[in-house]
């Protein structure tokens, strides 16, 4: 973990591949961002976490370009998304991956014609290879075979995560956008699943963008933490700086009991690993 | 770690060396770009080379440019994943993101058995979805009985409590179905009443008999076209709305939500619904007939030359009032089916969105289907016992 931040810390000089500057959005006359900046460089997870309602999800959609901001620039590999002709727009909407709260799989498709959808419409794939990919980006994510040919309807909650960030990856994106990938998840499917995104992050070189409340996942993947709070980013470094951060909201958060427990059980399994190791 | 090389910094686009792999005195050699735009031509590729090339003494990766896990995914399936991570781990050369990503998608595929798909015979399948359609009808008729039973305990449970009726749902309802529905009701049944009088006064010419499209319009709109046509609008824009909101509310588990605070989704949703629609329905029934008698007597009045006093005339000396009651009587039984009708697809919505669009559409078909069905029994009935 420490050599990875490092390694972070080395590309901090490097372009940010998402630039967000001046960001505001409004809903009427509901302020939900002023001046917001974020950067997000290659190769790193960046967790997003801030109180219900700091437009944590309205961030992302702002990025994604489902939103469209009040004001503000946002560049996404040194382009704006409403500045693109609508086929450059697509080609660059095909280099994310985005896993919705609630998974957003079609309940009208079974699971590997789900993850078929872009394969067959962008990537150009005959529906049968389309359809051995997708089966093959549902064994990446964990999923057992029988569950290929299911629909959403019938599947648990984590499994449904798990299908939907097969789709998020069916393009292999480069960016992966997660809202709240571990919400509604029990406690050892949610680190499960930590664990997957840390291993697809090192396995196929992504860049991901995760919003969450979970502190365990914070601290079993994050490389950098960005606060949400006061209408923009407070702060957005590592989680040892920012967890010292005097603002009375990251006390709160990261020092309320749930804050120090989570802190704990990362200690703990550094101490562990760290025992193995010798 | 280093930091990895990214797609974009390399010198070539991906893609623009296709992927190669050649097989050479037991040893495989894997070229180009393996990525999924060439998804297709990798795997006829590797169909090509002969049988010794699944299990090769060397595999040779060191001219790979780009990868990605679908052209990972190619190779593990055809060396088979345990044989490519063997080789994998052995390579030393190979930069350490290409070597990961390798080992991820063969480690994923270990376990992984492709599904088989079930293979049926067609006459058999056809035989099968013949059996549960019939069945289906057989279920859908049983439970649309159960549902009317249950409805019509719950009322009679209901209406001694005046404490339980539900006034503000019953009303708004109302307005709802009733109201609202009334200009396009009485629209429609304006124009159909204009071209049964036109129909009339064509066919009727010929034998000299042009004032006798007074009595056939009459005839028509009190005994069968005005509650035939507000029934069927409403079946169309009531028992969907039903439908859809009962359904929509039954995914957002708000059903399930009633129930465990121990109120009845039948006294809650359904009554107010059902009774309502008994209103409504008479009523627009009412107003459909006399938009209609409107219609064809502008039509005699412009076009026939039969006065409006004369219209009125033949109508107060032929029509007899329980031309009326058989039409009107026939609104309540009919408003009662489409709203139970709407109301219990609305509760057989399953979980997903198209579940809503297919109860939906069925509930639009079943209340249609009926009302006319039972338009076609009543008006057999009412005919021979000469009413």
């Amino acid at each position: 973990m420490a050599a990875v931040a490092g390694t972070r810390q080395s590309q901090h000089q490097a372009e940010p591949i998402i630039k967000v500057s001046n960001l505001c959005n409004r809903f009427g006359e509901h302020v939900v961002h002023e001046d917001l900046d974020l950067n997000l460089f290659r190769g790193e997870i960046l967790g997003v976490v801030g109180g219900s309602g700091t437009g944590k999800s309205v961030l992302l959609r702002s990025i994604i370009g489902l939103r469209k901001p009040t004001s503000g620039n946002i560049r996404v590999f040194g382009e704006t998304l409403d500045a693109l002709s609508p086929r450059a727009r697509s080609r660059m909407e095909q280099r994310f991956g985005v896993l919705f709260q609630g998974g957003a799989l079609f309940t009208s498709l079974n699971l590997q014609e789900n993850i078929a959808v872009p394969l067959i419409e962008h990537a150009g794939l005959k529906r049968p290879d389309a359809e051995r990919v997708a089966r093959m980006k549902l064994a990446l994510t964990g999923l057992p075979p029988d569950a290929a040919l299911k629909y959403p309807a019938e599947l648990s909650g984590g499994m449904v995560k798990r299908a939907s960030l097969a789709r998020a990856l069916a393009l292999d994106p480069e960016i992966l956008f997660l809202d709240e990938p571990t919400a509604g998840l029990d406690p050892i499917g949610a680190a499960a699943f930590d664990e997957l995104i840390v291993t697809l992050r090192n396995a196929l070189g992504l860049t991901v963008f995760l919003v969450t409340h979970d502190l365990d996942t914070l601290y079993s993947t994050c490389d950098r933490v960005a606060v949400l709070s006061q209408k923009r980013v407070l702060v957005a470094d590592t989680l040892e700086t920012v967890a010292v951060n005097p603002d009375e909201w990251i006390q709160d958060y990261f020092n309320g009991p749930r804050g120090r427990a989570a802190s704990y059980a990362a200690a703990n399994r550094t101490q562990r690993q760290q025992g193995e190791n010798v | 770690m280093e930091p990895r090389p990214s797609q974009s910094q390399a010198s070539d686009p991906i893609g623009s060396r296709p992927g190669n792999a050649r097989f050479e005195s037991g040893g495989l050699t894997i070229t180009g770009d393996w990525t999924l735009s060439g998804y297709h031509s990798l795997l006829q590729q590797l169909a090509a080379l002969p049988a010794g090339a699944k299990t090769p003494d060397r595999l040779d990766l060191s001219a790979l440019e780009h990868i990605d896990t679908a052209g990972a995914s190619v190779l593990a399936s055809f060396l088979g994943p345990e044989t490519l991570e063997q080789h994998v781990s052995a390579e030393e050369i190979l930069p350490e993101e290409k070597a990961a990503l390798l080992l991820a998608v063969a480690r994923s595929l270990e376990d992984w058995q492709e599904p088989l798909p079930p293979k049926v015979s067609p006459v058999r399948l056809f035989l099968g979805h013949t059996g549960q359609q019939v069945e289906a009808l057989g279920h859908l008729i049983w439970v649309l009985l159960g549902f009317i039973g249950q409805t019509l305990a719950t009322l009679a449970w209901v209406l001694p409590r005046p404490k339980r009726w539900r006034v503000t749902p019953f009303v708004a309802s109302i307005q709802d179905t009733g109201l609202n529905a009334l200009p396009i009701v009485a629209l429609l049944t304006f124009l159909v009443g204009a071209v049964v009088a036109f129909l009339g006064a064509t066919v009727l010419e010929d034998f000299g008999a042009t004032i006798y499209t007074v009595n056939l319009v009459a005839f028509s709109f009190l005994r069968e076209f005005g509650v035939l046509l507000a029934a069927i609008l409403l079946a169309g824009r009531t028992a969907s709305s039903f439908t859809a909101h009962i359904g929509a509310m039954k995914v957002n588990e708000e059903l399930d939500a009633i129930r465990t605070l121990g109120l009845s989704p039948i006294e809650l949703l359904v009554l107010p619904r059902v009774l309502a629609m008994m209103i409504s329905l008479p009523i627009l029934t009412f107003v459909g007939m006399m938009a209609g008698m409107v219609g064809g007597a502008l039509v005699c009045v412009l076009s026939l030359d039969i006065t409006l006093t004369q219209f009125l005339a033949i109508v107060e000396r032929d029509i007899a009032l329980r031309h009326f009651l058989v039409g009107i009587s026939k609104a309540p039984v009919f408003a009662f089916l489409i709203a139970v009708i709407g109301c219990l697809e609305g509760f057989k919505v399953g979980g997903s969105a198209q579940s809503v669009g297919e109860h939906t559409t069925s509930s639009v078909v079943q209340s249609i289907f009926i009302v006319i069905l039972l338009d076609a029994i009543a008006a057999l009935f009412f005919m021979e016992m000469g009413w």
